[in-house]
């Protein structure tokens, strides 16, 4: 099950020039660019763990492919998205995230139903992925 | 990564912009035309109005300018060339404007599309190497990052290795420098800059720096004569000028100042006309006549000058003069 997580996740997978653009796009705005990854698709996951620091005063989106492209060999079954910070006064807060890596194979969710007191039933969301463990979840097809 | 890249999409069709129309064999271009659009002109000649001397650097920089022009003009009959390598190493005296230029390079790049920001990092040493294990890489990856689409300028680039010291953590950055020098030529240009006798010796550490550099462009110092125009434009930039006699009397402190320990070129005499400012406002603030007019305050008198510590007699040849 493909994850829609992010800004442009129900288009198909952004190309690296269509990549390019959004990154100048947000350049142009003055956001800094953050790359981040995670193995744990969970839609409630937010922190996602960084990928070095956010990059402050760049003027050109190749730096930020750059970085990418290194977190993408170094990472390369799991998900990976760029964050754009706004941190203009009243904002201060994500301005634009989307993802730019994700596994080949991505299992899905199962919804789990506990059954409580008074037949009220209790739902959570499970992610195939994290029955195995962290580091572990995507290998290599 | 294996498999296709993210996002590739084989069943569609790049929806880029359309290819321009390839000229067909027999077509003619106007060259002059093409200067003129992209503002070339412009550039080049702001640099010979602006910049006193400098002869070399002028024609290499025309040089450039050509070369990109013609191979904009060949694309577009459809010969595909590699793109040219521009990394520079700017040698020269103190002041003789290595700054200067590179900040021009940029603007000159861009212009020619060759770069796609036009913008200046000026860094040093500092700016490139940490200050423990493991600081240096981080740190002069995000100087890189920071430098992309624009110039890259390192100053005394040559502080950059420490032959007596095989731990420094400057030729890690070098390293770093290199692979990028290489991989990310369309991104960036580095310029690296210093005096030209510790560059000598900081490339026959580093031959890989060397070879990767194909443009070598040697600052000649100033002669007298461009001095004092550097000097008349300055001063003209402040908003002064100078009397007759202070163009003569500028003209002695250079034949002096020339010869004397501790000269910086354009620099030297930038400071020079700093101190004059000062005497001059002096001047007229301890005049006896308090009342000035505007030609007055904007002009520059020969006694602003030879009251330089350079007019000394006792200033003997050889002597420190650090702030004549």
């Amino acid at each position: 099950m493909r994850i829609t997580q992010g800004t442009f996740s129900y288009l198909p997978d952004l190309t690296d020039d269509e990549i390019t653009k959004q990154v100048e796009y947000c350049l142009a705005n003055g956001w800094p660019l953050a790359v981040e990854f995670t193995d744990d698709p969970h839609p409630r996951n937010t922190y996602w763990e960084m990928w070095g620091l956010p990059m402050f005063d760049l003027r050109d989106p190749a730096g930020v492919l750059m970085e990418v492209n290194a977190c993408r060999a170094a990472k390369p079954n799991t998900y990976i998205r760029l964050t754009a910070y706004d941190a203009s006064l009243g904002r201060q807060t994500t301005a634009l995230s989307f993802i730019v890596q994700r596994p080949a194979e991505e299992p899905g969710f199962r919804l789990d139903r506990q059954e409580l007191s008074d037949r009220r039933i209790r739902y959570t969301t499970h992610s195939y992925a994290t029955e195995r463990p962290a580091g572990d979840r995507y290998p290599a097809p | 990564m294996s498999g296709a890249p993210f996002g590739f999409r084989p069943d569609q069709p790049d929806p880029g912009e359309p290819a321009p129309e390839r000229l067909p064999a027999d077509a003619v271009v106007d060259l002059a035309a093409a200067r003129r659009e992209a503002g070339i002109d412009e550039v080049l000649e702001r640099l010979d109005s602006e910049l006193v001397g400098l002869a070399p650097v002028k024609t290499r920089i025309a040089e450039i300018a050509a070369l990109l022009l013609v191979d904009r003009m060949r694309e577009r009959y459809g010969i595909a060339a590699a793109r040219p390598t521009l990394h520079m190493c700017f040698t020269g005296n103190p002041g003789t404007g290595k700054t200067t230029v590179a900040l021009r390079m940029a603007d000159l790049l861009h212009r020619l599309g060759y770069l796609r920001r036009g913008h200046l990092v000026s860094v040093t040493r500092d700016d490139l190497v940490g200050e423990y294990v493991g600081h240096t890489a981080p740190k002069t990856k995000e100087v890189i990052k920071r430098a992309m689409g624009g110039v890259l300028f390192i100053d005394e680039a040559y502080y950059l290795y420490k032959a007596e010291n095989d731990r420094d953590y400057g030729s890690e950055s070098i390293e770093i420098l290199l692979q990028v020098m290489e991989a990310h030529r369309d991104d960036l240009v580095v310029i690296l800059a210093g005096y030209a006798d510790k560059m000598d010796t900081f490339f026959a550490a580093n031959p890989g720096m060397q070879s990767r550099i194909a443009h070598h462009i040697t600052f000649p110092d100033y002669t007298v004569d461009e001095l004092e125009r550097i000097a008349v434009l300055m001063a003209d930039q402040l908003h002064y000028r100078l009397s007759a006699d202070a163009r003569e009397a500028l003209r002695r402190y250079l034949d002096r100042r020339v010869g004397q320990p501790w000269f910086a070129n354009a620099r030297s005499v930038r400071n020079a006309v700093e101190r004059a400012r000062l005497r001059q406002a002096r001047r007229l603030v301890e005049r006896d006549d308090p009342r000035v007019d505007l030609g007055a305050l904007t002009t520059i008198e020969a006694p602003d000058l030879l009251a330089s510590r350079v007019f000394r007699d006792d200033a003997e040849p050889g002597a420190t003069v650090r702030s004549a």
